[in-house]
């Protein structure tokens, strides 16, 4: 290591003079476009209270080590901050419109900017991709991001600038390979001894990788400090505006909002999961601004479809042998929906970093369903289609109840103090329409760990109602929606592993399901997933959905350019960042 | 020679004896009086019956429901804020204020004081009878003592978190069906506290059981054949009386402060029945702001913990021969 800063600075003085040789040729084509000047505008500060530990997102599933990467090594097109695919390495996303995608869906091709270069000054070529390919699917490699590469047969390099993918099966959703921050290009020449095994080992590569990003590593510190400098050969050279950037990571959200909105040390802060009116009482300083965008993690109260009676013998409790004696009736799950005021519950929990949602896809917009009926708060609606239901209060208790059995459901959450608040909440609007509630919540770690012989699991579902969130990965809904198929639920034969909690079944939904899959053009798709997404929630009330949540980052006033992305890396955009003067 | 002066008839008033001034007193009567000494056990013997009847009878003067939202009127600062901010919202409807949800303060801590007090003292009860038994089993009999600290090393050893995380997932389904979801939780973190937190007294009752047992007086009972059984609790236990006093005070603080953790990591009550040690857990977050909401329960946990120590000190001198009369 200690050779390490000498090694650097030789770096240096060599690109500099590459710099300028390239300056003078790329100044004369491109001064009209251009501004601002690379490097003109100083030091960028920016911290994350997870500190990353490595450049490589290929060897770390970690999201800080996934954004801290995506400053230096690229992907061939990027998710933007609505979701939409574009171009970053490539010339253009390639579509079945544009003969980039075959028509059986079973090949993508991906066309290469011309003139790319390395920060290290070597041409970009078809190889590297192709080796990115092939380091990721190593058998022995271990590679974090595998799943990205599912169901590729072959990577070939039809020329220096043309890569062709391969997959086995047809594949309406190709955008899996190199697109994203978790599927950037490798350096060939760089990681070319680093295959399979010896990955991890490659500690120079993992932590200087060579990238096409707007900076290189000058100096990293695992799990400390990262600096990175302006990279000489961007391909746009009028940028980035910052000389370099000082990456922080470690400390606690709590600091990390306040090194940036109170005391203004850093300009930029990442995913500040406070109270609304914590972080309200930090923006209050005037340093900087709490920003959010919105992705597809939405909290939703689930409805237990079978009956999770303590009574039962175990291995029958909440499987599909017993439907539920309540929540089988779809009149009494669309009151409970109508009791909840969707409005106040994101005003007490999440403040602008919720949105009152009635979809299971509340984004991409393309997918996000018109539904909106749930957000007006309806009791007397909600009393009348109980009564209609048969649940009345024969008693004079202020319970519901038919046949002797009064209306009291077990509603569990997770140990957080947000989802205790709805919990008491919703407690008291179902009280109001008459339902009694118990409140449970279970220690997270429990709730969420699966372990099968635990009750308590999300999964086991021994209870009438639950609530958490959940999200999916990318911009494609097709594998979320498919979670609610027939049989996918969790059951004793399958170890209580299974995505359809709710234990939701439908033939016509999973016909549906089906016919996705065999989609490939976008309005078709777009308009099947809207019909699963209002099937599950408006049509059904099987899964209730409450608040849409965004992720909530911080700026400073005066860092300009910054593009909230919750699809992509946050700092998908870095080189676009400028300081503003004031 | 002279005649004897006759003594002075004054003199021999004085020495007359004129038999006790007053009816003897009763030992009680005595450990009262040293009591009465003892001001902080004073103090905080008061503090404790006025704490346990505001808890038992409040509810009947104070009727609004703890668990009651009103969401229009949360965040209402008590009453005395309005001494140095004369913009706070206040309400003489919530003289304690309101949490973020509207629930009103006061309700919350009578609710929440009856909870924590009822567990403090049914799981101190318990766990020092079973320390007590437990201590006085193997300081006396020897064969006993072997096994028993060996089971006391055992249970000090366990790790108390794991063990109550299983005993919750084993015992809490059949507990909730036959005492509700409350009651059934009651009875699960009094007993658990209690199996986890009875070896200090077991270890102490044992050492002072130990050398009592060697004592002439120890030997003189058993010379004239006065029953092991006998012994125990006529020669040993008032005399073992001090420890178990300190150590049971000591463990009502524990048990209310284990229920709070508990309660903090959602393996307690039901997350909208208050206790203390739950409500201060759920002001943490906002303790800049509004103080008061870690401020009472705080301030009612220590007071109470504090009383039940003065009160413990108090009792052990007025209980101890030796100290009483000085």
């Amino acid at each position: 290591m200690s050779t390490q800063p000498k090694r650097v600075r030789n770096r240096e003085t060599d690109m500099k003079l590459k710099t300028l040789l390239l300056g003078a040729a790329a100044g004369v084509a491109l001064a009209p476009a251009a501004f601002a000047e690379r490097g003109s505008d100083g030091q960028v500060n920016i911290i994350y209270w997870q500190a990353p530990s490595i450049m490589n997102p290929y060897l770390s599933g970690g999201t800080k080590d996934i954004e801290a990467s995506s400053l230096v090594i690229e992907p061939l097109a990027r998710y933007n901050e609505k979701g939409e695919r574009v171009p970053y390495l490539a010339t253009e996303i390639p579509t079945v419109e544009n003969g980039g995608v075959s028509e059986d869906l079973t090949q993508i091709t991906w066309k290469i900017r011309e003139g790319l270069l390395w920060s290290d000054g070597t041409p970009f070529t078809a190889a590297d991709v192709v080796f990115t390919a092939e380091y990721c699917m190593h058998p022995e490699g271990g590679c974090a991001q595998r799943a990205k590469f599912d169901g590729v047969t072959s990577v070939e390099a039809l020329d220096d600038l043309t890569v062709q993918v391969t997959f086995g099966q047809p594949t309406p959703n190709p955008y899996g390979p190199f697109m994203g921050g978790q599927s950037p290009i490798l350096q060939k020449a760089q990681f070319q001894d680093c295959l399979g095994a010896a990955a991890s080992s490659c500690t120079e590569q993992n932590f200087n990788p060579v990238g096409t990003g707007p900076f290189t590593v000058t100096e990293f510190r695992p799990n400390d400090v990262i600096s990175l400098e302006a990279n000489p050969n961007y391909r746009d050279p009028a940028k980035p505006a910052f000389a370099t950037v000082n990456f922080k990571g470690g400390g606690d959200a709590v600091a990390a909002a306040r090194a940036v909105l109170e005391t203004g040390e850093f300009d930029y802060a990442w995913n500040l999961q406070l109270a609304p009116d914590v972080l309200e009482q930090m923006a209050a300083a005037g340093q900087g601004e709490p920003i959010a965008a919105f992705g597809t993690l939405v909290e939703r109260i689930e409805m237990n479809m079978t009956d999770p009676d303590p009574s039962l013998p175990e291995g029958e409790r909440s499987t599909v042998a017993h439907p539920h004696p309540i929540l089988s009736d779809e009149r009494v799950r669309r009151a409970l929906s109508m009791a909840i005021d969707r409005e106040l519950l994101v005003e007490v929990g999440y403040g602008q970093a919720g949105r009152a949602t009635c979809n299971l896809v509340p984004a991409p917009e393309m997918f996000a369903s018109d539904n909106t009926d749930c957000l007006t708060q309806d009791i007397e609606g909600a009393k009348a289609l109980l009564e209609e239901a048969g649940w009345t209060d024969s008693d004079g208790d202020g319970i519901r109840d038919k046949d002797g059995e009064p209306l009291s459901l077990l509603f569990q959450s997770s140990t957080n103090a947000v989802r205790q608040d709805f919990q008491a909440l919703i407690k008291q609007w179902w009280s109001e329409i008459g339902v009694e509630t118990e409140l449970r919540n279970v220690d997270s770690s429990v709730f969420f760990g699966g372990d099968p012989g635990s009750p308590d699991t999300f999964q086991k579902f021994y209870a009438d109602v639950e609530m958490y969130a959940n999200n999916f990965d990318g911009t494609d809904p097709q594998p979320y929606l498919s979670m609610y198929r027939c049989g996918n639920e969790p059951k004793p034969s399958t170890q209580w592993q299974g995505e359809n909690i709710n234990r939701y079944c439908d033939e016509e939904y999973d016909a549906l399901l089906d016919e996705l899959a065999r989609t490939g053009e976008m309005s078709e798709r777009t308009r099947i997933a809207k019909a699963l997404n209002d099937m599950i929630t408006k049509e059904s009330m099987t899964i209730v959905p409450l608040v849409d949540r965004g992720r909530v980052s911080a700026r400073s006033n005066t860092l300009g350019g910054v593009v909230l992305n919750t699809w992509d890396s946050e700092l998908w955009n870095a080189a676009d960042w400028y300081r503003i003067d004031g | 020679m002279t005649e004897p002066t006759p003594a002075s008839p004054q003199a021999i008033e004085a020495l007359r004896d004129e038999g006790p001034e007053a009816p003897p007193r009763s030992q009680w009567a005595d450990v009262w009086r040293q009591f009465l000494r003892h001001k902080g056990a004073v103090l905080g013997g008061g503090f404790l019956i006025f704490v346990t009847l505001a808890v038992l009878f409040g509810p009947y003067i104070w009727t609004l429901d703890p668990q009651q939202l009103d969401i229009r009127n949360k965040d209402v600062r008590p009453i005395y804020t309005v001494l140095w901010n004369g913009d706070a919202t206040v309400s003489w409807a919530h003289p304690f204020g309101t949490d973020n949800l509207g629930r009103d303060q006061l309700a919350q801590m009578i609710a929440g004081g009856r909870a924590s007090l009822a567990v403090g003292w049914a799981a101190m009860v318990l766990s020092v009878l079973i320390g007590t038994a437990i201590g006085v089993a193997a300081g006396f009999f020897r064969r006993l003592d072997g096994p028993l600290m060996r089971l006391t090393d055992l249970f000090l050893s366990l790790p108390i978190l794991p063990l109550l995380l299983v005993a919750v997932t084993l015992f809490r389904q059949p507990l909730r069906a036959n005492f509700g979801p409350e009651g059934g939780m009651f009875i699960l973190i009094v007993t658990v506290i209690a199996i986890t937190s009875w070896m200090p007294t077991a270890r102490i009752v044992r050492g002072d059981v130990l050398a009592l047992k060697e004592r002439e007086f120890v030997l003189a009972a058993r010379s004239i054949g006065t029953t092991s059984w006998k012994i125990i609790l006529r020669h040993l236990l008032p005399n073992v009386l001090s420890p178990i006093m300190v150590s049971a005070t000591l463990g009502l603080a524990t048990a209310i402060i284990t229920e709070s953790a508990l309660s903090f990591l959602g393996v307690g009550f039901p997350s909208d029945f208050p206790t203390w040690g739950k409500m201060l857990a759920d002001a943490v977050p906002r303790m800049v702001d509004f103080p008061e909401r870690v401020m009472l329960p705080g301030i009612a946990i220590s007071l109470t913990v504090l009383s039940v120590n003065y009160l413990g000190d108090g009792l052990r001198d007025a209980l101890d021969p030796r100290i009483r009369g000085r």
